[in-house]
C-alpha cells in the first residue's frame, strides 16, 4: 500500500467490497502514518490501538461474513480531545485533565463507531478549545502540514492538520467562535460547523454552551456529507438537540445551483483583510456566479460589534462551565494549607495555562455584581441584533459568501503577546455561532508562497444540505479538490 | 485604566484562583485592553432588544426538549470515583470544611 494514498469514504467502501484492502491493513497504515509524521506535527496527543484494531476486526467481521457494510465502514477518523472517549484519555490539551480518562462515551464518538468508523486517537487543540492557533495547548502547538513554521489555527488545529496531513480521513473538531472553520482555511480542507443544535454535544466538554457544536473536517466535500449524515439527529441526552428531521444531505448535494441567491455582506470585505485573500475569495464568488449563481450586495450592521460581543457571552460561559475543574471528582489536585477553599485555588492556579485563566477571569468579571448589566446583559442583546442580522439577510438571499479569515496561516509566535489581535483572527467566523446558522470553510486557492485559503458558505438554520450542495459545486468547478 | 489590581485580586477570588505577582499585573493589563475593545458595545443603543440567552430551534418547548422523568441506571459510580484525585467509595474526599 503506497504511503501517500489518498483515501475518501468512498474510496475506502469501494476497496473494502473488491477486498483489495482489509480495515485492519487500513488501520495499521494510518497509524504508521501518524508514527511517521507526529513527532514533527504534534498533531494527536494519544493513539488508541486497541480500539482502533478491535472496531477494524468487527468490521473485516462484518465483511467476512457477507453482511452489508455500516456508512463509514473501517474510515480512519480522529477525535479532537476535548470530545469524551471512554477508556481513551481526554485531556482537552489541559494539565488540569492530563490523566483523566472519561468513564463514557460522546455522542458523536458513539454514532461514528456505530457507522463503522475506526477512532485512531485524540487530537491536541487549544486548551479547552481556547485559542485561534494551537499554541494554548498545554502540550506543545500544533504544525501546519503545509508550511511547518506557522500555526494551523485552532482550535481545533490538531484535526484540521491531522486530515490535511492525511493522517486520518476525517476529524472531530469543535466550533465556539470559529474553531473549525478557521483551522479549516488554514490547513486547505473542507470543514463544517453544523446549526446549533444539529448534532449533539452530549459528552463534549463544555466551553460555551449557547455556542459549542461539533463538526467534521474531511478532505471533500462529499466526505463532510457522509459524516454529517452519521453526527446528525437528535439525542435525548442533549436537551439543545434539535428534533428537525435530518435530510438525505447526498440527495441535497445533487440539485443544480443554478438560480441561487448568494449574499456579500459588505462588512466581511472591508480593510484588515490580507490581499491575496480578498483576491482569492472574490475569484470564488466569479466561480458561483459561472454556476449560474445570482450575487446580492447585502449590509449585516452588527458584524464589527460581534468579536466584542462573542469575548463577553463565550467568557461568561467558560467562566462557569470550567468551575468544575476543582481537584475534586476528576484531573489535578494541588493541595494546599489543609483546607477547600486553598486546594482549589492552587489546583486551578496551577492546572490552567494562561489564555484559560485570562478568559475565566474577563467572564467572571462580566458576570459579577455591578457588571452584569453593562457586560453581560448588554452582550446577549448585542447577540440578538447579529442574529436579526442573519435572519434579514437569508429573506433576501438563499447563502451568504465571505473569507473564512482575514489571513493565511500566521508564524508560530507571531501573535501570543497580543491576545486582542488573536481574538480578531475570528473576525468572519464568530457572527454564525452566536446567530447559530451552519456554515463550512471551503479551500479557493493559495497564497503566492502556497499558504491555504478558505471560501466560507453561511446558509439558514438547518440548511446544511444546501451549505453542501453549494461548496460541492464549487470545489467540483473550481477544481480545489484536495 | 478599567481594570484595578484589586478587581483583578477580587476578580481571582471569585474564580478561585491562585494567581502568582507576575500573572496580576499581565491580567490586569491584558484585561483593561481587552474590556476597552469589548465597550464599543456601548455605541450601540440596545433599547427595546430582548437579550439572546440560547438557540432555539422552532418550537421548542419543553414537551420537545426535555425527556421523560424515568431513573436509569447508568452503573458507572466506580469508574467515576477512579478518576477522583482522591476518593473513598462511595465518596470523594477533600480537604477539611469545618474547623471542629
Amino acid at each position: 500500500m503506497s504511503a501517500s494514498k489518498h483515501w475518501t469514504v468512498s474510496s475506502i467502501r469501494t476497496a473494502l467490497e473488491a477486498k483489495t484492502v482489509s480495515a485492519r491493513e487500513l488501520t495499521a497504515d494510518f497509524l504508521s502514518r501518524i508514527e511517521k509524521r507526529n513527532p514533527e506535527l504534534n498533531a494527536f496527543l494519544t493513539l488508541s490501538y486497541e480500539r482502533a484494531y478491535a472496531q477494524a476486526d468487527r468490521i473485516d467481521g462484518i465483511r467476512a461474513r457477507g453482511e452489508e457494510l455500516p456508512p463509514l465502514a473501517g474510515v480512519p477518523v480522529a477525535v479532537k480531545d476535548v470530545i469524551s472517549t471512554r477508556g481513551i484519555r481526554t485531556t482537552c490539551a489541559s494539565r488540569i485533565l492530563e490523566n483523566y480518562v472519561p468513564p463514557y462515551d460522546a455522542t458523536a464518538v458513539e454514532r461514528l463507531e456505530n457507522a463503522g468508523a475506526v477512532i485512531l486517537g485524540k487530537t491536541n487543540c487549544d486548551e479547552f478549545a481556547m485559542g485561534s492557533s494551537n499554541e494554548n495547548s498545554a502540550f506543545g502547538p500544533v504544525r501546519n502540514p503545509v508550511a511547518l513554521d506557522r500555526v494551523p489555527g485552532g482550535s481545533s488545529g490538531g484535526s484540521a492538520a491531522a486530515v490535511a496531513a492525511q493522517l486520518a480521513v476525517g476529524a472531530l473538531g469543535t466550533d465556539t467562535g470559529g474553531s473549525i472553520r478557521q483551522p479549516g482555511s488554514l490547513c486547505g480542507v473542507p470543514a463544517m460547523m453544523p446549526t446549533y443544535g444539529r448534532v449533539s454535544r452530549y459528552g463534549l466538554v463544555a466551553f460555551g454552551s449557547s455556542l459549542d457544536r461539533i463538526g467534521p473536517f474531511a478532505t471533500t466535500v462529499s466526505d463532510i456529507a457522509a459524516f454529517m449524515a452519521v453526527l446528525s439527529g437528535r439525542d435525548e441526552n442533549d436537551s439543545t438537540s434539535a428534533s428537525v428531521p435530518v435530510p438525505n444531505f447526498f440527495t441535497d448535494m445533487q440539485n443544480p445551483v443554478d438560480g441561487l441567491r448568494i449574499g456579500i455582506p459588505a462588512e466581511y470585505f472591508r480593510e484588515g483583510m490580507d490581499a491575496e485573500v480578498r483576491q482569492k475569495v472574490e475569484d470564488g464568488i466569479e466561480v458561483l456566479k459561472k454556476l449560474g449563481c445570482r450575487t446580492v450586495n447585502l449590509s449585516m450592521p452588527h458584524t464589527d460589534y460581534a468579536i466584542a460581543t462573542y469575548y463577553i457571552v463565550a467568557n461568561a460561559e467558560a467562566s462557569s462551565n470550567l468551575a468544575r475543574f476543582d481537584g475534586v471528582r476528576f484531573g489535578l489536585r494541588v493541595d494546599g494549607k489543609n483546607n477547600l477553599r486553598d486546594m482549589y485555588k492552587k489546583t486551578r492556579g496551577q492546572g490552567f495555562g494562561a489564555e484559560v485563566k485570562r478568559r475565566i477571569m474577563l467572564g467572571t468579571y462580566a458576570l459579577s455584581s455591578g457588571y452584569y448589566d453593562a457586560y453581560y446583559l448588554r452582550a446577549q442583546k448585542v447577540r440578538s441584533l447579529i442574529t436579526r442580522d442573519f435572519t434579514e439577510a437569508f429573506e433576501k438571499v438563499d447563502a451568504i459568501v465571505t473569507p473564512t479569515s482575514p489571513s493565511p496561516a500566521f508564524r508560530i509566535g507571531e501573535r501570543v503577546d497580543d491576545p486582542l489581535a488573536m481574538y480578531l483572527s475570528d473576525i468572519y467566523t464568530v457572527t454564525g455561532d452566536l446567530a447559530g446558522v451552519p456554515a463550512i470553510s471551503i479551500p479557493c486557492g493559495a497564497t503566492s508562497r502556497g499558504l491555504p485559503i478558505g471560501l466560507q458558505i453561511f446558509g439558514p438554520p438547518f440548511s446544511e444540505g444546501r451549505v453542501l450542495q453549494l461548496a460541492e459545486a464549487f470545489e467540483r468547478e473550481s477544481g480545489n479538490r484536495n | 485604566m478599567k481594570i484595578s489590581r484589586e478587581d483583578v485580586l477580587r476578580v481571582a477570588e471569585l474564580a478561585h484562583l491562585e494567581l502568582s505577582e507576575a500573572e496580576i499585573e499581565k491580567f490586569r493589563v491584558q484585561l483593561d485592553g481587552i474590556l476597552s475593545y469589548i465597550d464599543k458595545l456601548k455605541q450601540l443603543d440596545v433599547s427595546g432588544v430582548e437579550p439572546m440567552a440560547q438557540v432555539l430551534e422552532p418550537n421548542a418547548g419543553a414537551e420537545r426538549t426535555l425527556r421523560d422523568d424515568i431513573v436509569r441506571n447508568c452503573d458507572i459510580g466506580g469508574e467515576i470515583l477512579e478518576q477522583a484525585p482522591q476518593a473513598k467509595a462511595p465518596y470523594f474526599r477533600v480537604p477539611k470544611v469545618i474547623e471542629r
